[in-house]
Order: structure tokens, then sequence, then C-alpha cells
């Protein structure tokens, strides 16, 4: 007890954030706080008696430090623009789903649900944990949406609003919903078809009057509850069989869909089932149908699990604001996708440029790396063309409009086909392969077994005929697909490897090709080497040191960190000329750094990785920061080079080369642009390549989309990641080349388990072509071979994961 | 009538009431969201009415 009071004395940490009060300490009820945005939270939840939240968990907040978002919501106050966000509003109530990406703990959750008790006029509030959206709904005569977002926001909780974020996108999911409606009434159906089947099986006696009423009973009843599982349970499968045939009739498509013989077995059964009740009033295979359908909607719905949590398709719109500040006749609010040619309009600093403009006021510096990946620093003049996808970095801008955003130069990139068609997902092609010699097997066998009937025994024909296509009907091989792969998945999602859906795992299996992105892929996104050119004496170590420490730039940050150790001294003055440098006077010393015209006042060319050092009068050299390659990349890549054609594409220059020249030979490209880097992929796919491209921004967003298979790489996976097919952490990188392989290993087990269904299918059809199928046998044999199937794929799946080290 | 059929017909609608209210839960959204309200249920709603500051 003693020892952490000390501890507590010796660091004293934020009762909010739980982060260092290392610069700024305000105490108040005994407790301590970094910030002044931490206080006010404490200060809020205090009064409102929420205080819970730190007992949930200790220091749960988000921390607040440098935050400032005062004005940033105005363009809310805008009716237009409120209105496009609210899923729903009359007079007395609006209803709103803000998607909260700092969500991260139980205290976050209950603070948030308990925001009608802090804002007066907000009547629920209603979490999903796992997307990370918030539901509102509040009275729009006493609260407005921007004071509900300004307090969320003061709260550390600011929701992200963009131009992607309408309240019209958020759609329920009507599809798996249908399905769940399906599974709900085959499973009803099926469980009492089983029960009532029952008495047949344990033979009445149907010379006994009341046995035989029984019998009756049962039999009609199970008719009534098998037409809904025909009917609306299997209907998916009659379409899709329907419009395959009539597809291959006209000639548009060769591939036989795997819903033929599927459509086929349950017709069998239905019809052969119908039969029996009607006509010889015996025991039909009702339970055998319900089971069947059961199995292949709970297939089916396993096929659309996914990660929902994540999103793979992102576009342009994500990264855009909604709105921006307008002038015209005074000052007011426009959604970004309304401005035309002409109109004239403000960037803050650090707010993207939604679209192509001519700068008119300011001093604009601008950060394209979002869209060429490096982060070079634009300076652009007064009359100059800014493109759409630059951050600025200086102060407040004024620009007029020369091409909506729709058409400006980043987001031609998304007008070009390979994002306007829907990607290809070959959820059922390995079947097919299969299907097709399966369906026209299954058709001449139960031919054949016909044509011996009609002249050995005309009165089996009929029950050896529909027999076969009910035995051959294809369940356990369409289950093992969806089982293996969701199977697969999950592995995959425990070594933090998403990818978006069960077609993804397949083609994975299938590439040649890998292209790699180098900044931020093979190297790390905001980190790097620092060295210094020139010589540092350690008392102006100390002078540099106090000065970065101050300053939030990322070099300032990464010298920073190659300066620890070092002991700070008190900074007089200090003064950050944003995208240039600081000067700053330190123990009576002025110092000054940045970029060599700055520091030099002169005009002078210096690299953007470069930062300079002037101390007194005196140059003393400069720092360089280079990208520091991911740990083992070298291993991977030699590894993978043994199977795959390796190729490399960077929108930065070719200062490395010489480092990567030994893999990649002569497949590098340097200088590219994102359109390059579409027509590149395009290029090798032409020529029959299948090629993975693995990248990181939303420069590569054109390559990750037109390749087969786009992997994002990401430093965290819930931050944005451009459109693609697949999401890995960073850190994961290296064990690509093990996912790559068990990708291989799960289409083998796939494929090892439709031998097996095979196996059943004969044995089944043995059975069935004599003529001696009884409903009982049916019953048992049917889901046992497909539960058996559907356990030897899971369980060799995870066996082998483990075998290969996954889990 | 013998009695089994009208239990039978009896369970059956009983069963069916069961099938109505999994149209309601699904219609209501309850499977969208399936792990937020297993945290939900373990936050007190008035642990701050019942305690003394």
């Amino acid at each position: 007890m003693n020892s952490s009071i000390s501890e507590i004395d010796a660091k004293v940490v934020c009762y909010h954030c739980g982060n260092d009060c290392k610069d700024e300490d305000i105490l108040e009820d005994d407790k301590h706080f970094c910030c002044s945005g931490c206080f006010t939270v404490y200060d809020i939840l205090k009064d409102n008696n929420l205080c819970g939240y730190y007992d949930l968990n200790a220091n749960a907040g988000v921390s607040l430090r440098a935050k400032n978002f005062k004005g940033k919501f105005d363009y809310l106050a805008e009716k237009a623009i409120e209105n496009e966000l609210l899923v729903y509003q009359d007079e007395h109530i609006a209803k709103v789903i803000l998607s909260v990406p700092s969500i991260h703990c139980i205290s976050c959750f209950w603070l948030l649900e308990n925001f009608p008790k802090i804002l007066k006029g907000v009547f629920s509030a209603r979490l999903n944990f796992v997307k990370k959206e918030l539901s509102l709904d509040f009275d729009p005569q006493t609260v407005s949406l921007k004071e509900i977002v300004e307090l969320m926001a003061t709260l550390g909780y600011e929701p992200q609003i963009n131009l992607e974020s309408t309240g019209k996108s958020k759609k329920i999911d009507h599809e798996t919903r249908k399905l769940l409606f399906k599974i709900g009434v085959t499973g009803f159906c099926a469980g009492n078809i089983m029960m009532m089947s029952f008495p047949e099986y344990f033979n009445l006696d149907l010379a006994n009057k009341l046995d035989a009423t029984y019998q009756k009973f049962f039999l009609y009843f199970n008719f009534l509850l098998a037409l809904p599982v025909f009917f609306y349970g299997g209907s998916d499968y009659l379409k899709g069989a329907y419009y395959s045939i009539l597809e291959n009739i006209k000639g548009n498509n060769k591939i036989l869909s795997v819903d033929i013989p599927i459509a086929l077995g349950i017709t069998a059964l239905f019809l052969r089932s119908s039969y029996e009740t009607f006509i010889p009033q015996t025991a039909g295979y009702w339970d055998s149908m319900a089971g069947l359908v059961l199995f292949l909607l709970v297939g089916k719905w396993v096929q659309t699990v996914t990660f929902n949590y994540l999103s793979f398709d992102r576009s342009y719109k994500s990264y855009f604001p909604l709105a921006v500040k307008v002038k015209n006749n005074g000052i007011n609010y426009k959604n970004v996708n309304e401005l035309k040619k002409g109109d004239l309009y403000f960037v803050h600093h650090q707010e993207l440029i939604p679209t192509d403009a001519i700068l008119m006021e300011g001093n604009a510096l601008i950060d394209y790396s979002f869209v060429t990946g490096e982060s070079n620093l634009v300076k652009k003049l007064k009359g100059d063309i800014v493109f759409a996808g630059g951050r600025q970095v200086a102060d407040q801008i004024e620009l007029l409009v020369q091409k909506p955003v729709s058409t400006s130069y980043l987001t031609q990139l998304w007008n070009n086909d390979s994002f306007l068609k829907e990607k290809e997902i070959p959820t059922t092609e390995l079947a097919n392969a299969f299907i097709k010699y399966f369906t026209y097997l299954s058709i001449a066998i139960a031919a054949a077994v016909g044509i011996y009937w009609k002249f050995n025994n005309p009165e089996l024909l009929w029950p050896a005929v529909t027999a076969v296509l009910m035995v051959a009907c294809p369940c356990a091989l369409t289950l093992s697909l969806p089982f293996t792969m969701n199977t697969t998945m999950s592995i995959f999602g425990r070594n933090k490897f998403f990818v978006k859906n069960q077609g993804v795992i397949q083609q994975l299996s299938e590439i040649d090709t890998m292209v790699f992105d180098k900044t931020g892929t093979l190297t790390e996104a905001n980190r790097g080497e620092v060295r210094f050119a020139g010589e540092l004496m350690p008392d102006e170590k100390r002078l540099v040191y106090s000065v970065v420490s101050q300053s939030m730039h990322p070099l300032s940050k990464l010298i920073n960190n190659y300066l620890n150790g070092t002991v700070s001294l008190d900074v007089n003055y200090i003064f950050e000329v944003k995208g240039q440098g600081i000067e700053a006077i330190v123990d009576g010393c002025s110092v000054k750094i940045g970029k060599l015209d700055f520091v030099k006042n002169e005009l002078a060319e210096s690299q953007n990785s470069e930062v300079h050092v002037l101390i007194g009068n005196e140059y003393k050299g400069f720092f360089t920061v280079e990208p520091k390659f991911r740990t083992n990349w070298k291993g991977l890549l030699e590894n993978l080079k043994k199977t795959f054609t390796l190729a490399l594409l960077s929108g930065d220059n070719s200062k490395m080369s010489d480092t990567l020249k030994p893999i990649f030979g002569s497949q590098m490209r340097f200088n590219q642009s994102p359109q390059d880097k579409l027509d590149y992929i395009k290029k090798l796919q032409k020529n029959g390549h299948k090629v993975m491209m693995i990248g990181d921004g939303l420069n590569d967003a054109g390559a990750l989309r037109e390749a087969k298979i786009g992997i994002a790489l990401t430093e965290d996976v819930q931050a944005f990641s451009p459109s693609c097919d697949a999401i890995l952490d960073a850190e994961k990188l290296e064990k690509l080349g093990d996912y790559l392989r068990f990708s291989k290993t799960a289409l083998n087990i796939v494929k090892l388990s439709f031998l097996l269904s095979v196996v059943y299918n004969v044995m089944g059809v043995g059975w069935a072509a004599s003529g001696q199928l009884s409903p009982v046998v049916a019953a048992i044999f049917m889901p046992l071979s497909t539960l058996s199937v559907v356990f030897f794929s899971v369980g060799l799946t995870w066996l082998l994961a483990r075998y290969n080290k996954l889990i | 009538m013998e009695v089994i059929i009208i239990l039978v017909i009896l369970a059956i609608l009983i069963a069916g009431s069961f099938l109505l209210a999994f149209f309601w839960a699904t219609k209501d959204g309850q499977f969208d969201d399936t792990f937020s309200p297993s945290v939900r249920i373990l936050i007190d709603n008035d642990r701050d009415e019942n305690k003394s500051h």
C-alpha cells in the first residue's frame, strides 16, 4: 500500500485520461488533471452525477490535450447539412446515428448511454459497441445536432462526420434478415416434421383404427409443414436453378449453377413425398427435405458472416469533410457535393482540400501524402492551382472552386472502370467446377437406373429414380466450402489478417504476382532513423532538445526521441512557423531549426526530411530522417520471391533503389502517381498474371481496387484504410507468406471434403438405385453425411492451423 | 377427435408463437448487434443515485 502511494507521488497521472501531468497540473477535489480539456470533462460528469465513469475503469478518458473544437462544428447549424445527417425527424423527435471511433471501453459505453442525463433534450442514446455507432433520439426544439456533437467532442468522443456520413446511408441489412427469417421458418417446420415422423418409424399398427387415424393426421400435418419449407425456405435455390437453366438455354452462360442439383434434389424429395402422402398414404421423406433445406440455409448464413466492425469499402468520400465554409453574400456552410465552379470557400489548418481550386488568399502549405503517399509539403502562392486531396498545414486559406468534387483530379481515379464495376467474388467458383460433372453424372445415373428398372421391375422405376436424385443432392458438398472458409477467416482474424469475405481466401491461393508499395508498407509510416550530419556539442544538444520537446511536429518528435536522455533547459521564447521551422531563445541563446531557407533566411533548396540547425549565428548541420524498414522485411520478401514474382511501386523518388534492387531486380518503379499504379496492375493482369497489391494509403486505392486481391496494411485496423479486399495489421506483415500458404491448405481441405461427400453419395446412390431407400434410412443417412463432412472440414482446418502455428 | 391430435395442434400453436417472437426480434434488429447488450446488462442504471458523494 505504502509503495503504491509513493509511486503516485513520484508520477502524477491525470485522473481523467491517465496521461502524465508533466507540463500542466490542475488540482481539484484532490484529483490531478493534465489539461483543461480533461478537467472540463470531469467537471461536466461531476455536475451530472456521472462519476461512476471513473469507477468502471480508472483513468478511462480520452486525452484532450491540444484539442480545440471551437467553430469546428459550426457547419452543423446549417439546416440543410443537419438534415443530411438525420435519419428521421419531425417536430418533436429527431434521430441520428453517429460514428464514434474513440469508443474503447466499458466506461465509454456507460457514459455515452447516459448522454440524456448530461444534455437536456436528448431522449435516448444507444450504442452499438462493435460498429462504434451511437444512435441518439432528441428533441429538435430543445437541442440542436451541433450542440450534441460539440458536447460529445468536449467529452472526448468526437463523432466522425465526413462526406460519406449521411442519414440515408445507414441501411439495414435486409438480405441477412431475410435469411434469418427463412432459417427461423425452416427450423420451426423441420423440428416439428421430425417429431411427427417418429410414430411412423416405430411401426404404427394400421389395422388398429386409432393408430390409422393418427397416421393420417401426422401425414397431412407434415405435408402442411413442408409447404413453407419448400416454397419459402427453398425458394432461393429453386429460383437460382431456374435462372441458371434459362441462361444456359439462351447460351449466355455455360456454367451450371450449384443451385441446379440442389433444386433437383429438393424437388424430387417434394414430389416423391407428396405422392407417398396422397396416393399410397405412407410416410414421405419430409424430414429429410426439411433438414436438408435447413442445413443449406445455415451454410448460406455462415457464408455471409464477416468482420462487420471493419470497413472494406471506403472511397475518397470518407476522407473528405461534409461541409465547408463558403463566402457568398456573407458566410454560410455548404455541402461539399454541392460546390460549383466559382464558389469561394475556406480551408482551415489541418483540413483537407475537397476540390481542385485556385488559391485566392492566405499562405498555402499543402501536404499531399494522401495522394502520393509521401509527406512532401508543397508551398503554393496566390493564383496557383491546388488539387483536391491535399491537407492544408498552415493557417486558413481561401479557395476558388475550379471543378466540383466528383470530377476533381483526385476523384477521377474513382471514376475509373475498376471502381464502377463491382469486384467479382467467386463464392462458388470452386464448387462450380465440381458441380458440372456432378450434375450430369447424377442425371445420367438416374436415367440409367430408370432404364434398368423399366425392363426388370417397372414398379420400382419411379421410387429408384427419385431416390437417386434425392441422395445425389450435393448438400454436404455445398456446406463444406462455407464452413471451411469461415473457419479459415476466423483463424486469419485471430492473426490480425482480416479478409473481406470467403471468396478472398480462394483468390489468395491463386495469386502468382505480388506488388508492394514502399512508403508505409515496406517502411514504417511515421518512424524513421535519425542521423545528424555535422557535429553537436553536448550543450548544443541540450539547446536543440529543449526546442524540439516543445513542438508537436512529427520531425520534432523524431529528433526528440533521438536526443532522449538529454536534460531540458528553460525556453524563454519560442515561435513555430508552420511548415517552416521553429525559432526560439533557450537559456539566452538563440536557436533556429527547420528548413534550410528558414534557418539561413535566404533562398535555399533542402530536402523535406532534413532539419537544419542554427545556433547563435553559426550553422551546425542538419538532421536527416531515413525511412525505417519494417522488421524482417528482407526475410519475408526473399521467402516470397521463391514462389511469387515481386514488384515494387513507389510514389517516392528512387533514392532507396540500391537497398531494394537485390530483391526486386528490375521490377521497380518510382515516382508513380495513383493512376500509374492502377495502370501498372492492369497491364500485369492483362498479361494473365494474378496480382496481389499490398499498399497502405489512398494513393494505392486504385491499384488495390484493380488488383485481384488488394491488401491494405495498417498500424491500426480500426483506422481508415482505403477500399480493399483484406486488411492486414502492419506488425503481422512478416507472416504474410504463412497466410498465403494456409489459404492453399484451406482450399485443399475443401477438395478433400468434396471427395468425402462423393464417397457418401456413391454409397447412397447404391442404396437408392436398388429402390430400397426407406424414409427412415434417408432421414438418418442424409443429415449424418452432411454433418460428418462439415465436422471433418472444420476440424481439419483447426488442426492444420494449429500445426502451422496460426493458433 | 383424439386427445393427442388436440395436443399436437396446441403444441404447434405454442411453438408458432415463439416463431412469431423470433420474427419480431429479427425485425426489431435484435440480431443486428449481438455484442452491446451483453455489456449493457452489466452496467447498473442507478449506480450514482444510490451512492452518497
